[in-house]
């Protein structure tokens, strides 16, 4: 039996070993009254020799007991005394440790939901996301005939899907709303490995054009909408004025955000787009892919036969698919992007935030044990081995350890779900963070090692100290030793404490730089919306659509504190992304799509460029005239001009438009460039040109695709929230059944694209502050208890004529020297170090001189501040009193 | 009982005692007792106090195996035996025994003669 099975099974023990005592008992009576004693007489007697039988049960079980447990209880249990008696020093123990610890798992616990844990589906390795590459442009979208063609002619992989996510206005059950979807082409969920809750996916046939309209539900709208009743299937949802029928639900247990697709409230196979250009092979129109490889093939393998598919596709259709490959990443990276990085930074700092209360700790400790240094001595004058010392010191420690980090766990399992919740873009997989067995286990092995890391030097110091010194020395401890190792101690607090300030720092400045940088644009109280059209307009003439939309544009920019008012129907800034191809007139029609001009392009109304401030260069913007009825004319950006008219006044030149069946259209103006991308990477994307279009001259096609539903942005006066009112209620004024969704300020837009950075920043910046205070605190420990060591060596000095100022000097010398080894030790290693977090970084150098000497400075700085109280109690040292000390 | 003629055993002489008694076949406790009692003409009377302690010690060191089995009145009693390794201590324990008490006798018998 093992002691554990032995715990557990105690009880069992004791009803037997009850039952054999009764027995002997009971025996011992009978014998008496068959000598001849009456039966109470005989009981009396027994109960007499029995004495307690308590005790002989407890014995009986202490004498099977769990030897090595006994100690350990013993051990435990003395230090638990012990650090209780001093409430103090175990306060600040364990909450240094619970901050350091709990700091840890907070960070972890992010690490193993994003990194360590993986991709929630039955194989997540064989998954990978597949996109169309185009020279200068890595990671594009897959044309649906291209994709077919892959999809059939690839001999690696076991499945391949596509998707594209869209937004649909559901009306007919309850008010009009506008729901999240996404087109998805057969085997998508299988791909996956997700099955649906309820019903099936669809089937190739569904992948035809043509066919009737059906759709799946994601969980969450089944429950919303249909109470998750199981008659759901084959009941129909009108979407976009048209009647799907329900073939499936999928749970809402599925996370999942890649290009292409994400975890949505409906899906619907592709060809139920209707668009009428799904079958031109250059157009990318969002369609990104997933696939699963087969056992066995590699990735490389599998790019290899891409290449192959690819090769044989640009040969047949030269005129849209040369230069087109195929570029595939596995899932995991895809989904975890460029977060590993930021987070191994982050794991880094929390762990030496760590290793600073560690050394804290194992400082206060070293004091301690110093103090304690007799109460050792005169144990092991009475027999306690070396090894029963050093057990007694290093339960103690376990103890603080445990106790700090089962104290911090809570905090920061609730603090990192709090912070998560603020900042959702800031990582990937937000969902799937949580707590689960690897979390606490690594709590559980911090909390172990950095016991031992704190324990394990006072206990070594004090197994090796000589019992006869100590106790000769009347219990002051040996000073010298003791404070070289806490000098030690206090230089690696002030190096570890510039490493993490250096790097918040860095962080910070990159953050205020970015913060700085010009997007192009004014996006202070620009608000972004979209609506949702009601169904019946989506058999509405061109004329009426375009009368709608007038109409549309006209009351909203009506509306109190509605400034300027634009549609916006295609990119907007760092929101969403559209391009088009054109070639310049007079020049020849290049052959293939891939040589054709590629540009950003914005479709807007006259007032846009008062919505967003963008400044006009040249010329004219658009105006109302440039309608449907008017020639053609484009605004471009100053990086079109340059590009494309190098040298030459970009005003009156023609362009033709391909997607608006090659029409040319004049240049009447030249607008300041707009970021598009991001603050800090739009200078490195390959796609820079910009150009202007007005929305009431787009082509037919473009305008037929449209009449579901499009965006606005406007420019505002006043509160939000006052707007968003107004606005919502001129809505419901024009339609019960037009929907007004995903309104967004331009500035939030903005600062989410800053989220991973900021989120980043202010983990940084608390460590930093935290490591700044922890070694402050650690540096005036060890300065008071070295001075307190030191004052009858003061007290002699002082009666021998030196000042009081003398006194002072001599502490904040001794300060001063550790906090500057320190400072330039930290320094050495922040050099090292913040290499790491380059990517981190935005036009700062990680060896930022400026930064780098401000953070020692201000380091040396804390650390004499801290020196300040200890050396003030050394230089008022009285020295009769110093001298009666002993 | 005459409690002059009963005197405390050297630590660890009980164990080998009980084992010594148990080796005679499986026993229950009261019976060790008893047992203990009429070997020693009644000089030893082992206390339930020592007496079970001792049972679940050697019982814990695998030396001795317990059963649950009917006794002579019918009741359920725990009944010890030597284990195989049990036997083996009782050898070792007896011999270390008889050697200690020769030596033990041989110098204490000098010394009474040294004394006379």
């Amino acid at each position: 039996m093992s002691w554990l099975q032995r715990l557990f099974a105690r009880k069992q023990m004791d009803i037997d070993l009850d039952k054999e005592l009764r027995f002997h008992f009971e025996t011992q009576v009978a014998d008496k009254i068959r000598s001849g004693i009456s039966e109470s007489e005989a009981r009396r007697l027994t109960r007499l020799e029995f004495g307690g039988i308590e005790q002989v049960k407890e014995d009986c079980r202490e004498s099977r007991g769990t030897l090595w447990l006994g100690v350990l209880a013993q051990d435990v249990r003395f230090g638990a005394r012990l650090l209780l008696k001093n409430p103090g020093f175990t306060a600040v123990a364990v909450m240094t440790l619970a901050l350091g610890i709990g700091g840890n798992t907070a960070i972890f616990s992010i690490v193993n939901g994003v990194l360590l844990n993986p991709l929630p589906f039955p194989h997540p390795d064989q998954l990978v996301t597949v996109h169309e590459s185009k020279p200068n442009f890595d990671k594009g979208a897959i044309s649906y005939p291209n994709f077919l063609d892959w999809r059939r002619s690839n001999r690696s992989f076991s499945a391949m899907a596509l998707g594209r996510s869209w937004s649909f206005s559901m009306t007919g059950r309850g008010d009009a709303e506008q729901v999240s979807a996404n087109f998805i082409s057969s085997g998508y969920f299988s791909v996956l490995g997700v099955h649906p809750l309820l019903g099936r996916e669809f089937n190739p046939d569904e992948d035809q054009p043509g066919r009737a309209p059906v759709a799946m539900i994601g969980e969450g709208l089944w429950r919303r909408k249909f109470n998750a009743a199981s008659e759901v299937l084959g009941q129909t949802i009108m979407l976009d004025g048209k009647y799907f029928s329900i073939v499936g639900v999928i749970p809402a247990s599925l996370h999942l955000n890649i290009p292409g697709f994400r975890d949505q409230d409906v899906y619907a196979p592709i060809p139920q787009w209707g668009n009428s250009i799904l079958m031109n092979r250059g157009a990318g129109l969002g369609f990104h892919g997933i696939a699963s490889l087969k056992p066995g093939v590699t990735i490389a393998q599998a790019r290899a036969d891409m290449d192959q598919v690819t090769r044989n596709l640009s040969l047949a259709y030269p005129d849209s698919d040369q230069g087109v490959g195929a570029s595939l990443v596995p899932l995991k990276d895809q989904v975890v992007g460029d977060s590993r990085k930021f987070l191994l930074v982050l794991l880094a700092a929390v762990g030496f935030v760590l290793l600073i209360a560690c050394v804290n700790v194992a400082s206060l400790l070293m004091a301690r044990s110093a103090a304690r240094a007799r109460e050792f001595a005169v144990r092991s004058a009475l027999g306690a081995s070396r090894g029963r010392v050093v057990r007694q010191l290093l339960t103690e420690s376990l103890l603080l350890g445990m106790a700090g980090g089962a104290l911090g766990l809570i905090p920061t399992i609730w603090g990192t779900q709090a912070a998560l919740k603020s900042l959702p873009a800031a990582v990937p997989r937000a969902a799937e963070i949580g707590v689960d067995w690897r979390v606490l286990a690594f709590t559980m092995a911090v909390s172990l090692a950095a016991s031992v890391l704190f324990g394990l030097a006072p206990a070594w110091k004090m197994s090796r100290t000589d019992a006869n010194d100590s106790l000769k020395s009347g219990g002051r401890g040996t000073g010298g030793p003791h404070a070289r190792v806490l000098g030690a101690l206090v230089v690696a607090e002030v190096a570890i404490a510039v490493v993490l300030l250096t790097g918040a720092a860095l962080m910070i400045r990159s953050l205020v730089r970015l913060w700085n940088v010009d997007p192009g644009f004014n996006p202070h109280n620009v608000l972004t919306f979209n609506i949702s059209t009601p169904p019946a307009m989506a058999s509405a003439s061109l004329d009426a659509t375009r009368a709608m939309y007038r109409d549309l544009s006209a009351r909203f920019a009506a509306t109190t504190g509605v400034k300027a008012l634009s549609q916006s129907w295609g990119a907007l800034p760092m929101g969403g992304e559209d391009d088009q191809l054109f070639w310049i007139d007079g020049q020849p029609k290049p052959a293939n799509d891939h040589d054709m001009g590629w540009v950003l392009d914005y479709i807007v109304d006259p007032d846009y460029l008062r919505v967003m401030k963008i400044p006009l260069l040249r010329g004219r913007f658009l105006t109302e005239q440039d309608n449907e009825h008017a020639p053609l004319v484009t605004v471009v950006d100053e990086v079109f001009a340059r590009k494309y008219f190098p040298g030459q006044d970009p005003i009156g030149k023609r362009i033709h438009l391909v997607y608006n069946s090659g029409r040319t259209a004049e240049i009447v103006g030249m607008v300041a460039h707009v970021k598009q991308w991001s603050l800090d990477s739009d200078d490195k994307e390959s796609l820079r040109a910009e150009y202007y279009l007005p929305c009431m001259q787009v082509s037919d096609d473009f305008l037929a695709g449209i009449r579901s539903g499009t965006g606005f942005a406007l420019r505002y006066e006043g509160p939000l929230a006052g707007i968003l009112e107004s606005l919502r209620a001129a809505n419901k004024n024009m339609s019960g059944e037009q929907v007004l969704y995903g309104e967004q300020t331009m500035d939030s837009i903005l600062s989410d694209s800053m989220a991973t950075r900021r989120f980043a920043m202010i983990l940084l910046g608390s460590f930093a502050a935290l490591a700044l205070l922890l070694a402050c605190v650690g540096i005036y420990g060890v300065m008071a208890y070295l001075v307190l060591q030191r004052t009858q060596e003061v007290g002699i000095r002082m009666a021998l004529g030196a000042k009081r100022r003398d006194v002072l000097i001599l502490v904040f010398r001794r300060g001063a020297w550790l906090a500057l080894i320190g400072a330039a030790t930290g320094t050495a290693s922040a050099i090292g170090l913040t290499r790491l977090m380059r990517e981190l970084l935005f036009e700062v150098s990680p060896t930022d001189p400026a930064t780098l000497t401000t953070v020692a400075g201000l380091l040396v700085l804390a650390a004499l501040t801290a020196c300040l109280v200890p050396a003030r109690r050394a230089a008022s040292i009285e020295p009769m009193q110093a001298l009666r000390m002993e | 009982m005459d409690t002059k003629d009963r005197f405390d055993l050297p630590q660890g002489t009980l164990d080998l005692l009980i084992m010594r008694v148990v080796a005679l076949g499986p026993i229950h406790g009261y019976a060790i007792a008893q047992r203990i009692q009429q070997m020693s003409r009644e000089a030893l009377q082992v206390q339930q106090g020592s007496l079970y302690p001792a049972l679940h010690r050697l019982e814990y060191k695998k030396l001795l195996a317990a059963k649950w089995k009917p006794s002579e009145t019918g009741r359920e009693a725990k009944f010890y035996e030597l284990t195989a390794r049990g036997r083996a201590q009782l050898k070792t324990e007896t011999e270390n025994w008889k050697r200690l008490t020769d030596v033990v006798g041989l110098i204490l018998t000098e010394t009474l003669e040294g004394l006379s």
